[in-house]
């Protein structure tokens, strides 16, 4: 049996946008295969590794454990709504000029949860970031400029 | 992810009306951290969602001095926390739900959805027992309160029956002398299922210990309540000797098997370690 | 930092940002898995629920039959499956060099077949059996359901001491190589799990031993790790009427999964074209190829663009993790703490078909040191787990982690320090190495001397159950074949096409070394990666290879230009290119003219002048040099053990290593520090955990547990800098040695700690307790 399409109504990065999922599609499926936006990505699909972080309705969530229907009238921002339209946001100048990132899979996800940490905690802690990062895996960096990129914005 | 439906759920009896319709294949969305990858992975048989996030009975965090704490079942993680009655009033609920997957896990995950996930393992089960919590669930023949130490039966299988869901959990207020904290032990810092886990809480009164309740996780097919574990603690001072009896205790009603996490050996020689230390914790709570 | 005899540059060692970095950070970057064509179908994979087990029947026709499939694959679909059987011999392996660790698509195209769909066999839980191509992912999913397979299930093998005694389950009955756990045997008749044997020898080792005060001999055995790149596999494939294979995928090589390809499926390398998308890790990982076939052959059925990815178990299941291994070690010292001599064994399993990367452990196992008498085995065991693949230094952790955990109990027993009894053995220009072949100029006694004035190495450590350990490690670095061409603009900008996939900052990196040659700046070079098609052959981006083999092509393709803007500047001044010099600052001076004006043109002013003398500069070059660097890092580490649980928590963490010239210190840095992550994860809690009937039970990064965030310190780098003379910059390769210390490091900090000596890595809570206990 294969569900009816299904029309979703959402606010993706301050844009209206209707988007024809499966039932069975999750946030992170139909952003993707949906409707092409492929900053968030997958690394897992089970909630473990953050690369699929996005911000739903101001609280920061893993869109592979969101269901596209969940959606329905929030608003949700991506990393492809993290830059404004004339400069990159903080986070990822600093990712930048710190080499922050190597490959960069993971990557959308970081600045999603730096972003998300900062609203929350504009000045934390070493540890604190760390522990609030947590749920984003790294396998590349070691985590060090990350953790010294996020350090470094929220020190203004 | 299997052929699934999805509805929202208008009010706490439409919920109930939405599962029974969906019989025994449909599900509380709450949070859905676990129950979504569940049914992508195909691991339980889900069709229809029933998600009751817009319900406000659901979404409640209410704390009274004289009534105590109600938690909507699912009131995301992040809010429970993040609330400064709960911060000081149940930090064992705070040591536990901090801990429940990273921050974007906890932006969804709820007490209700570990309650009703009923995993041997979830981590704020322990924390909950030994609070007192009562869990109030609906159903088809209207609402009935159960405590959360006698709610599972087994590994994710609980009382709850067919159209039955949980509404909310409750929690007394706290009283004078009382303290309750939770530790587990995971083999990183964070992002682990608890290779085992404890909680406590005990009421010293007159130097000593009035009452306790000791809880476990990830050391049986359910979180286990370690009656014997607090009967070791009460009616005598919290020395060194009534601590590591209970941990004894806790040892020795823990029947965990051996599996990826952990092996019997260890975490029955984490039961006592972590039911010593959550009770010192507990105790250097007392205000 | 630490540097001898570097040259002044003006880029090299800057710190610019990637040219990809823009991308990365706006989620614009297309990965493999980001890729969207008109029309495109979905693929899902149908895995065995077996370790071991006789595929008797696939019947696929309830799965084709389902509303929105549109073609389902088994074996019998790829054309090498039917290619001749090629037993890989001993001498075969001993002839082949470590580069066979890293290029499996050597290996014969029928176990490649075997292993991207189980032929008559499965070998390991979550061989692919079958694959479906379908209107979205979830219908897929639904399709594999309706797949009926018939299973005969044999006894199973997943531990490598048990896979080689005699009577184990045998995984290929053509496999009978003469080779036994004891040694070559005559009769070569005889099933084995063993597919090869290797031996390194020199001196001679009884005399050795007999030289030596103190002898120590250990067994050491450790897991399977995976490399966890945070990308799973992914390949999108068109296969047109016209016999066109288009395939979009991340794979650390596009020239090898393009002939790897091509060898599968048995149709002309010129058919196929890859272009390799941005790629999120790899590690060694995406060496191999496994879904391309498939979803070249799904695309074939359906006349449709079909995208495959594997999920995260998948790629846990069915990729390529490193070796589990079993090593014996023994060593002989002086008094004096002077080797005498050395014999090792290592065993490593290859998972289900041939091609461990023991090969390249046993060379790498006494690199660091001068060891007269020596005798190093090798043998590559096939047992019930994934094929292994390349991970980060394929081979070096397992071996070197046995003898730096030898020397350490040495040190102990001869009451020296541990840095000291290194530096008293330490291998340096003109000894020779395990292979016969002296060392050119390596920086292995710069290392341990610089670790011993660290400040981490002088302070003092205190508080209970804290201890300390240091070890060092070893790894050749890469050369081989790359490619790349330029292109000169009418501005002075630079096109720079490149072969090699950029899996961590190699087109940074490579353009910092076209832009120092030239003497111009990085921002007018842009670099590109290019498929197939548009390029010259280029080897995998691994073995850190990439800046070393992608600076050589850069320097060559600046010298190039610059016998080329000489010649024009000849022409526009109608003067000889003999009398003309192409200066450090990119500017191109002739002799003052007869009116005694100079003659000078900057290299933008004079790439202005090229349409009009001749057309623009576009050049290419393709080189293999073998003149890599090898590399030595050691690390210290402070650390501290709850003896209540078992677990162990890093304090403080150093890495000093020889990274030749390091071209972008912070991508050096970032690769130690990667690097580190890894072997710390290793020695910590990483490692597959198989059941009894050989499943895999822990494929998820919730229970495979790489470091996380909070698990670590701040790690330091100390990067020392002996360039390489085989290389006009000097790069040495610095990705692979940061995974090779952390295993013995921790190791031997553990027992400083609490006092146990511990044989296995990992050393997670559980087995700490169980000593403990």
């Amino acid at each position: 049996m294969i569900p009816e399409p299904k029309v979703v109504n959402t606010i993706i990065n301050g844009d209206s946008k209707q988007i024809l999922v499966s039932e069975r599609d999750s946030l992170l499926e139909a952003l993707r295969d949906r409707i092409g936006m492929t900053g968030a990505k997958e690394g897992c699909n089970n909630g473990n590794c953050g690369a699929c972080a996005v911000i739903m309705d101001g609280r920061l969530v893993n869109s592979c454990c969101v269901m596209a229907a969940e959606v329905e009238g929030a608003e949700i921002m991506t990393v492809e709504g993290l830059a404004s339209r004339d400069e990159l946001h903080p986070l990822q100048t600093e990712f930048l000029d710190n080499a922050a990132l190597q490959c960069g899979i993971c990557t959308p996800g970081f600045l999603m949860s730096s972003y998300a940490l900062l609203q929350e905690n504009p000045d934390p802690t070493e540890e604190e970031a760390r522990f609030w990062l947590a749920g984003n895996l790294c396998r590349c960096t070691g985590y060090d400029k990350i953790i010294d990129s996020v350090l470094t914005v929220a020190k203004g | 992810m299997q052929a699934v439906n999805y509805a929202r759920a208008t009010d706490v009896d439409d919920a109930v009306r939405l599962l029974i319709e969906g019989g025994e294949n449909a599900r509380v969305l709450a949070g859905g951290t676990d129950l979504i990858v569940q049914a992508r992975e195909r691991k339980r048989n889900v069709d229809l969602l029933v998600d009751v996030k817009h319900v406000e009975e659901f979404m409640v965090l209410e704390f009274d001095t004289n009534t105590g704490l109600k938690v909507g079942a699912a009131t995301p993680l992040y809010q429970v926390y993040g609330d400064n009655n709960v911060k000081i009033n149940y930090p064992a609920i705070v040591d536990a739900s901090t801990v429940i997957g990273g921050k974007a896990i906890q932006g969804r995950a709820s007490l209700g959805g570990n309650l009703g996930n009923s995993s041997p393992a979830g981590d704020s089960l322990p924390a909950m027992i030994v609070l007192g919590g009562v869990a109030t669930l609906a159903g088809p023949n209207g609402r009935r309160e159960v405590p959360v130490g006698e709610f599972f039966t087994g590994p994710g299988r609980n009382i709850l029956e067919t159209g039955e869901l949980i509404v909310y959990i409750s929690f007394p207020p706290v009283g004078a002398g009382e303290g309750a904290a939770w530790e587990r032990f995971i083999p990183r810092n964070e992002m682990d299922i608890a290779v085992a886990s404890a909680g406590a809480w005990v009421k010293i009164e007159g130097g000593s210990v009035t009452d306790a309740r000791i809880a476990l996780g990830a050391v049986a097919a359910t979180p286990l309540v370690a009656n014997d574990a607090a009967e070791a603690l009460i009616g005598r001072p919290l020395t060194d000797e009534s601590i590591s009896a209970a941990g004894d205790a806790a040892s020795e009603i823990a029947s965990p098997i051996t599996d990826m996490r952990g092996s019997i050996k260890q975490r029955k020689h984490l039961a006592k370690v972590l039911t010593e230390r959550t009770i010192r914790m507990a105790a250097d709570r007392i205000r | 930092m630490v540097a001898t005899e570097k040259p002044q540059y003006k880029i090299i060692g800057t710190r610019p940002r990637r040219p990809d970095g823009v991308d990365k950070v706006t989620g614009r970057a297309q990965y493999g898995a980001d890729i969207k064509l008109e029309g495109l179908l979905y693929g899902a994979v149908l895995r065995s629920p077996h370790a071991h087990a006789l595929i008797k029947s696939i019947d696929t026709s309830k799965a084709e039959a389902l509303n929105g499939v549109h073609a389902v694959i088994t074996n019998a679909d790829l054309v090498g499956s039917g290619q001749t059987f090629q037993p890989t011999t001993a001498e075969a392996i001993e002839s082949g060099t470590y580069w066979q660790a890293l290029e499996p698509g050597k290996a014969s195209p029928r176990w490649a077949a075997e292993n991207i769909l189980a032929g008559p066999k499965v070998l390991y839980h979550g061989h692919a059996v079958a694959a479906v191509a379908a209107d979205d992912v979830h219908i897929a999913q639904d399709a594999l359901e309706l797949i009926d397979v018939e299973y005969e299930i044999l006894p199973h093998v997943v531990d490598v001491q048990d896979a080689m005694v005699d009577g184990a389950p045998i995984l290929h009955p053509q496999l009978r190589t003469g080779v036994r756990a004891a040694g070559v045997d005559t009769r070569s008749d005889i099933e084995t799990n063993l597919a090869s044997h290797m031996r390194l020898e020199s001196g001679d080792i009884e005399k050795g031993f007999a030289a030596a005060d103190l002898t120590i001999e250990r067994e050491f055995t450790s897991s399977q790790f995976h490399q966890g790149y945070l990308e799973p596999q992914n390949a999108t494939a068109f296969w047109s009427h016209d016999g066109r294979i288009n395939i979009w995928t991340s794979t650390q090589g596009s020239f090898m999964a393009r002939d790897a390809t091509a060898d599968v499926l048995g149709v002309p390398v010129a058919s196929v074209k890859v272009t390799p998308m941005e790629i999120g890790g790899g590690f060694g990982g995406k060496i191999p190829i496994y879904l391309e076939p498939m979803a070249a052959v799904l695309s074939k059925k359906s006349s449709r663009p079909v995208k495959m990815w594997m999920d995260r178990e998948a790629v846990f299941q069915a990729t390529g993790p490193t070796a589990s291994s079993y090593s014996k070690v023994k060593i002989g010292v002086t008094n004096d703490g002077k080797i005498t001599a050395a014999e090792c064994l290592f065993a490593m399993g290859a998972g289900g078909f041939p091609g461990s990367p023991v090969g390249a452990g046993v060379q790498c196992a006494l690199a660091p040191y001068k060891i007269d008498n020596q005798v190093i085995d090798g043998l590559d065991v096939v047992l019930n787990t994934p094929k292994t693949a390349a991970y980060r230094a394929p081979g070096a952790p397992a071996t070197e982690y046995a003898v730096e955990s030898v020397m350490d109990e040495i040190a102990e027993q001869l009451d020296m320090d541990p840095i000291d009894l290194r530096l008293v053995n330490v291998a340096e220009e003109g000894v020779r190495n395990s292979s016969g072949t002296p060392w050119p100029k390596i920086g292995a006694k710069e290392v341990l001397e610089a670790m011993k004035s660290h400040p981490h190495y002088l302070s003092e450590i205190q508080g209970e159950d804290v201890g300390r350990g240091i070890a060092i490690g070893f790894w050749f670095n890469g050369g081989m074949e790359s490619s790349s061409s330029a292109r000169v603009n009418k501005d002075g900008s630079i096109a720079l096409i490149l072969g090699s996939v950029d899996i961590g900052g190699s087109r940074a990196s490579i353009s910092m070394q076209l832009a120092e040659t030239l003497g111009v700046t990085y921002e007018q070079i842009a670099p590109q990666v290019t498929d197939t098609d548009s390029v010259g052959y280029t080897a995998v981006t691994g073995g850190s290879r990439t800046t070393f083999a992608g600076g050589w092509v850069a320097y060559e393709l600046g010298q190039t230009i610059k016998a080329e803007m000489i010649s024009r500047a000849a022409k526009i001044w109608d003067i000889s290119g003999d009398e003309i010099t192409y200066t450090d600052e990119g500017t191109v001076v002739g002799p003052d003219d007869a009116e005694g004006n100079k003659r000078v043109f900057s290299f933008n002013e004079l790439a202005g002048k090229l349409q009009a003398t001749g057309g623009l500069i576009a050049v290419s070059a393709s080189s293999s040099h073998t003149t890599q660097g090898a590399a030595y890092g050691g690390h210290i580490v402070d650390l501290k053990v709850d003896r209540d649980t078992g677990k162990t928590e890093i304090l403080r963490y150093t890495a000093v290593q020889d990274v030749g010239t390091a071209i972008h210190p912070d991508y050096v840095e970032g690769q130690i520090q990667g690097g580190i992550a890894q072997g710390v994860g290793m020695a910590l809690n990483e490692e597959y955990y198989y059941d009894s009937d050989g499943h895999l039970m822990n494929g998820s990064f919730l229970d495979y547990r790489v470091p996380v965030a909070n698990d670590l310190p701040m790690l330091d780098v100390e990067m020392v800098e002996v360039p390489n003379p085989g290389h006009p910059f000097g790069v040495r390769g610095v990705g692979e040695v940061p995974i090779v210390p952390p295993q013995p490091t921790i190791r031997n900090a553990v027992y400083d700690a609490i006092g146990v000596r511990f044989y296995h890595t990992p050393m997670s809570p559980r087995r700490v307790l169980d000593e403990l206990l």
